[in-house]
């Protein structure tokens, strides 16, 4: 144990390489306004230099910190110790559903490759790009997606039931909304977003409370997602009409 | 033992932000093959955390903006110490670069009649910045990623370059290891552009994140390219102050240009004093020293800021227009910005200065190395108007990207090195690892910032600098019996030792030429010389390079402006 | 000196949560099988204590009584809010959680394997056809206001009761749930790509952002309905039965 003057609090953090680990209990003199990532990073400078974290901005915009505090998947540096009860040891640990390298550092190289595969913007022919503020809130709220892939460890159909070949996980079905809402879009993704394991999702909404951008993942982007897959290939009208479309 | 087989590339591009990114896309879109290396994921770099917007006189909401309005305030702004040519091609080309970004897909807020919208910002004098609300930097990197993934980019990510390679004074690859497995990795490239960034984490009081070591600056330096402007460091007027975990972060200058006003302790309303047509919306240098010196003078708040208030403003137009304001008080402050002020202050945000490049094409002075972004110098001046940053990325990465794709094809033959450099470099590095007692790179990086943040931050005397000098040497002293635990495997403390050379390097050259400058303009502000001097240093740019493997410091006169750009100054 | 301290495996409801997260989980899985109990036992026993007066029970709204269907009417009924309940966006993250542990609650360990099909496999997939129920039950929910409407008026007397406030409140309550279906929310206006393109798109913008608003609390109407209409069935069934006296305007208000 490391132990500092000042208020003190138990810190204990996963540590180890690949699937070597254990937790590592440190005493660390905290001030005021702390957030876990203060911690992290002090015990990095004071006790522990070779302690694998990743973070840039340190304030919650571009979804590096992501761990899981208590349980809990959060930012770290949002999650704040005085929302924390700290009679008790605030256990920090990598985000479960990627591979660990080392300590709370895991490898999220999958999401990367998802992210290639989706079919990017393509505007209409000859498009004007006059449009609406009403027109693009929706996809506004898409867009403000930091790429914490927080939603992505919290999802079970990826932590507990690993569809990595079957499922692309919220973070993508968000970037997908975006792009199947968009005014100007022109491409049609509903084929492949049902191949893309959006019925895989049974809307159990832990990606939506997980959240840091509060992003409504589940009422805003996978269920109007369903939706309109529904109305692609299963629609009873469709069936109905479809002899007599001129298609 | 370095028997790497080196990877082969058109273009190389270290750093992933706007300005890597757009130039990568560029020399891709131009069939050359086009790697890019940065030191976070994809998507983290600094430009993800640019909130207000990207300048440009699309005159979507003022009609009478025009590119000359905007050159004339990025001089202004600058205090005319920009390259003309840079500021002048920005102006006219920001537009172009901000609908290209719309057409790949950026979703900005809207005018009534459905085109960009455009607000007000510190030294404008239109309604000019194109938005997302605040988040206006993570549209865009975003954009450029998804364009950039898709055009067959090949991306190394969590990978820091640490050595250019040369061949006969021409750039020729880059050596760099993996920080996941600490592994070596080396780069063969006919041209190599850097897109690094800045220098922040030399302060202890910035907006920037760990990975503002001076990176790109001092690999140019090492390889004998030509720093101009170092001492002109932006400190920005709105950091947050409380509570100490959070001090430095960055609170948009959007909250201003939405109609944001700065009031003392004593209720009062001071920019009247110091900017009485601007007021908080005057330039950042101005704001920042009057915000220093109602601190100074006993009218700061308890934490020694002053007040930032937007709370007579309708709520939800604060939460609409500045939602990420309103969730950083509310979660890391416990302020509600729309019924409480926000307590502010200076926090060190952008160096102006970097390497001295082609207005054209982005080229350094050494042939095969190109620099876009803020790495490049000359684009602002001695201070940079807000929102100018942005466009800067885009205007700049693409030319930086089309300069690089053009040497790239001038000089087709097998681009080579001498092996004996990735061993040397290779040396160096491991170096730490020998050492079985010595100084803790952090250790060394808190003196540092400490004594960068005490003596050349705001306001400078010759004195204080020459003492940051003197410093400066004996920690480099430390810095060169370094000792590092742990393995090589995603290893911080290693990666920051190695961080740490950088700093030191650039950090002796912001002093040196702070303390050559004798006067006050724009960013750089000396109580021993306090006036503007218009008849001698206006003319003069410094500039720091290595000859003979010593620091060389000096002054260059400044290209003057024809007479159609002069007269909008008459 | 650090201590080490050795992590075990997170199995069956494992998790390094702190907090009660079990007892939103549980409270559903009581409050579900609690209504699924009350509304079995009311619409098979059905024993003709659901009406009295001008009050019927919404579990038989619009009352089919047919010489060739031997049951409780309300079977014929109760099949439409039985599958818009069970297809409901809402509902079925609820039950898959409290019901299924598919996952118990998020970041705790449920099912685990990867033999897994979601929603995405017939007979579950049915639960996708949400829209069909919908429409059957904004029919429904026009039966329910005219029999609250017609609680109002007894033997060619206008008048009002305990029972006339109650069923308008049920009426009120399953139309606040159903107006904020998420198929609903699709249909109106949710599957445009603009909003701005054409008047008529325009006109569905402004119904869509009020199923939105009303969207963002389906979960609140979706209980509050499920209880309330339980309730009112019961109060009827009171009534009828004798239990309970209706305060009413009504001077020949019909004794059980």
């Amino acid at each position: 144990m490391v132990q500092e003057e000042g208020r003190q609090i138990t810190v204990r953090i996963l540590r180890g390489e690949g699937v070597k680990t254990q937790e590592v209990e440190y005493q660390v003199a905290v001030e005021p306004g702390w957030v876990v990532l203060d911690v992290v990073l002090h015990i990095q400078a004071r006790m522990a230099p070779d302690l694998a974290v990743r973070w840039n901005c340190k304030a919650a915009k571009c979804g590096s910190c992501s761990a899981e505090v208590n349980g809990k998947p959060r930012l770290m540096c949002k999650t704040r110790l005085d929302d924390l009860d700290l009679t008790k040891p605030v256990v920090v640990h990598p985000i479960k559903t990627f591979p660990r390298i080392k300590d709370l550092v895991t490898d999220v190289s999958w999401n990367f490759e998802v992210n290639k595969k989706i079919q990017p913007f393509t505007p209409k022919k000859d498009a004007a790009f006059i449009y609406f503020q009403e027109d693009i809130d929706r996809v506004q709220e898409m867009r403000k997606c930091i790429e914490c892939f927080l939603c992505q460890n919290v999802c079970h159909v990826l932590r507990n039931r690993e569809q990595y070949q079957r499922f692309v996980g919220p973070r993508f079905f968000v970037r997908l909304a975006g792009l199947e809402m968009h005014p100007l879009d022109d491409a049609d993704r509903l084929k492949q977003i049902e191949e893309d394991g959006i019925f895989l999702c049974n809307i159990t909404k832990c990606c939506t409370h997980v959240c840091p951008e509060d992003i409504h993942i589940t009422d805003n982007a996978i269920i109007p997602l369903k939706e309109r897959v529904i109305d692609k290939s299963y629609s009873f009208w469709n069936w109905v009409l479809q002899p007599f479309s001129s298609k | 033992m370095s028997d790497y087989d080196p990877i082969d590339f058109d273009v190389l591009v270290v750093g992933a932000g706007g300005a890597g990114l757009r130039a990568a896309i560029e020399a891709s879109a131009r069939g050359l093959k086009t790697g890019l290396v940065c030191k976070s994921l994809l998507g983290k770099a600094h430009t993800v955390m640019a909130e207000g917007g990207v300048a440009a006189a699309l005159a979507n909401v003022d009609k009478d903006d025009n590119w000359q309005v905007h050159f004339r305030d990025t001089m202004l702004g600058g205090k005319m110490m920009n390259n003309w040519r840079m500021a002048m091609l920005h102006a006219k080309e920001a537009p172009e670069a901000v609908y290209e970004l719309e057409r790949w897909g950026a979703a900005f807020d809207r005018t009534e009649d459905g085109r960009i919208l455009q607000r007000a910002f510190g030294g404008h004098k239109y309604k000019r910045l194109a938005h997302v609300g605040d988040r206006t930097g993570l549209e865009m990197i975003r954009t450029l990623q998804d364009r950039g993934v898709h055009q067959g980019i090949e991306v190394f990510m969590e990978c820091t370059i640490t050595h250019l390679l040369t061949d006969d004074g021409r750039v020729t690859g880059a050596f760099g290891y993996w920080r996941e497995s600490g592994r070596f990795i080396v780069f063969r490239a006919r041209a190599v552009v850097l897109a690094t960034g800045g220098i922040g984490k030399m302060y202890r009081i910035t907006s920037n994140s760990w990975e503002y070591t001076a990176d790109g600056h001092a690999l140019a330096y090492q390889a004998g390219a030509e720093l101009i402007d170092m001492e002109f460091v932006q400190f920005h007027p709105t950091g947050m102050v409380w509570p100490p975990g959070v001090r430095g972060i960055l609170v948009t200058e959007a909250v201003r240009g939405e109609g944001g006003l700065l009031r003392n302790s004593l209720n009062e309303r001071f920019m009247q004093k110091y900017d009485p047509e601007r007021l908080e919306l005057s330039t950042r240098d101005l704001v920042s020293k009057s915000i220093y010196r109602e601190v100074q003078e006993g009218r700061g708040t308890p934490h020694g800021g002053v007040w930032l208030d937007v709370s007579h403003l309708p709520a939800d137009q604060v939460i609409k227009k500045l939602p990420s304001m309103y969730h950083q008080f509310k979660d890391l402050a416990d302020v509600d910005i729309t019924r409480s002020p926000m307590e502010v202050g200076p926090t060190m945000h952008y160096v102006m200065g970097g390497i001295q490049v082609d207005a054209e094409t982005g080229a350094s002075t050494v042939p095969g190395l190109l620099a876009a972004g803020e790495c490049a110098g000359g684009m602002h001046g001695a201070n940079r108007l807000g929102g100018n940053s942005l466009s800067d990325l885009l205007v700049f990465g693409k030319r930086a990207g089309a300069g690089a794709a053009e040497f790239a094809r001038a000089n087709s033959g097998k681009a080579g090195f001498d092996p004996e450099q990735v061993r040397k470099a290779e040396r160096e590095l491991l170096s730490v690892f020998e050492a079985a007692q010595g100084e803790s790179p952090y250790d060394v990086q808190m003196t540092l910032q400490e004594l960068m943040q005490n003596n050349v931050g705001i306001i400078r005397e010759g004195s204080r600098l020459q003492l940051a000098i003197d410093e400066l040497k004996k920690l480099r002293a430390r810095a060169a019996h370094l000792c590092v635990e742990g393995s090589r495997l995603y290893n911080p403390g290693w990666h920051l030792g190695w961080d740490l050379r950088n700093m030191l390097t650039i950090a002796e050259i912001v002093a040196r030429c702070a303390l050559q400058r004798e006067e006050s303009r724009g960013a750089h502000t000396r109580l021993d010389f306090e006036n503007t001097d218009k008849t001698k240093w206006e003319k003069l740019t410094s500039f720091a390079r290595k000859r003979d493997g010593q620091l060389e410091i000096g002054t260059s006169s400044k290209g003057e402006m024809p007479p159609e750009l002069k007269s909008l100054f008459a | 000196m650090e201590q080490n301290i050795a992590v075990g495996k997170q199995g069956w409801l494992g998790t390094a949560r702190r907090d009660t997260w079990w007892v939103e989980p549980l409270l559903i899985l009581v409050g579900l099988s609690a209504f699924g109990i009350y509304s079995t036992y009311s619409a098979v026993f059905w024993d003709y204590h659901f009406e009295i007066g001008p009050y019927l029970s919404p579990f038989y709204e619009p009352l089919l009584v047919f010489d060739w269907w031997p049951f409780s009417p309300a079977i014929l009924i109760l099949w439409i809010p039985l599958g818009f309940r069970t297809t409901c966006y809402y509902y079925r993250g609820a039950y898959w959680r409290s019901f299924f542990a598919n996952p118990p609650a998020c970041a705790v360990t449920g099912w685990e394997g990867k033999n897994y099909a979601g929603e995405a496999k017939f007979p579950i997939f049915v639960l996708n056809f949400h829209r069909y129920f919908m429409y059957a039950a904004l029919l429904l929910n026009v039966m329910l206001w005219v029999g609250a409407v017609r609680s109002y008026w007894w033997q060619g007397e206008l008048g009002i009761g305990l029972g006339s406030i109650i069923l308008t409140i049920n009426a009120f309550l399953l139309m606040m749930y159903s107006l904020g279906c998420h198929s609903l929310r699709h249909l109106v206006g949710g599957k445009l790509d603009c909003f701005s393109c054409s008047s008529c798109a325009r006109t569905r913008k402004r119904i869509w952002d009020y199923i939105t608003r009303w969207n963002e609390h389906h979960k609140f109407w979706a209980w509050v309905s499920l209880i309330w209409v339980a309730f009112t069935d019961f109060y009827v069934r009171m009534v009828s039965s004798g239990v309970f006296n209706d305060p009413n305007t009504w001077s020949n208000f019909p004794r059980p």
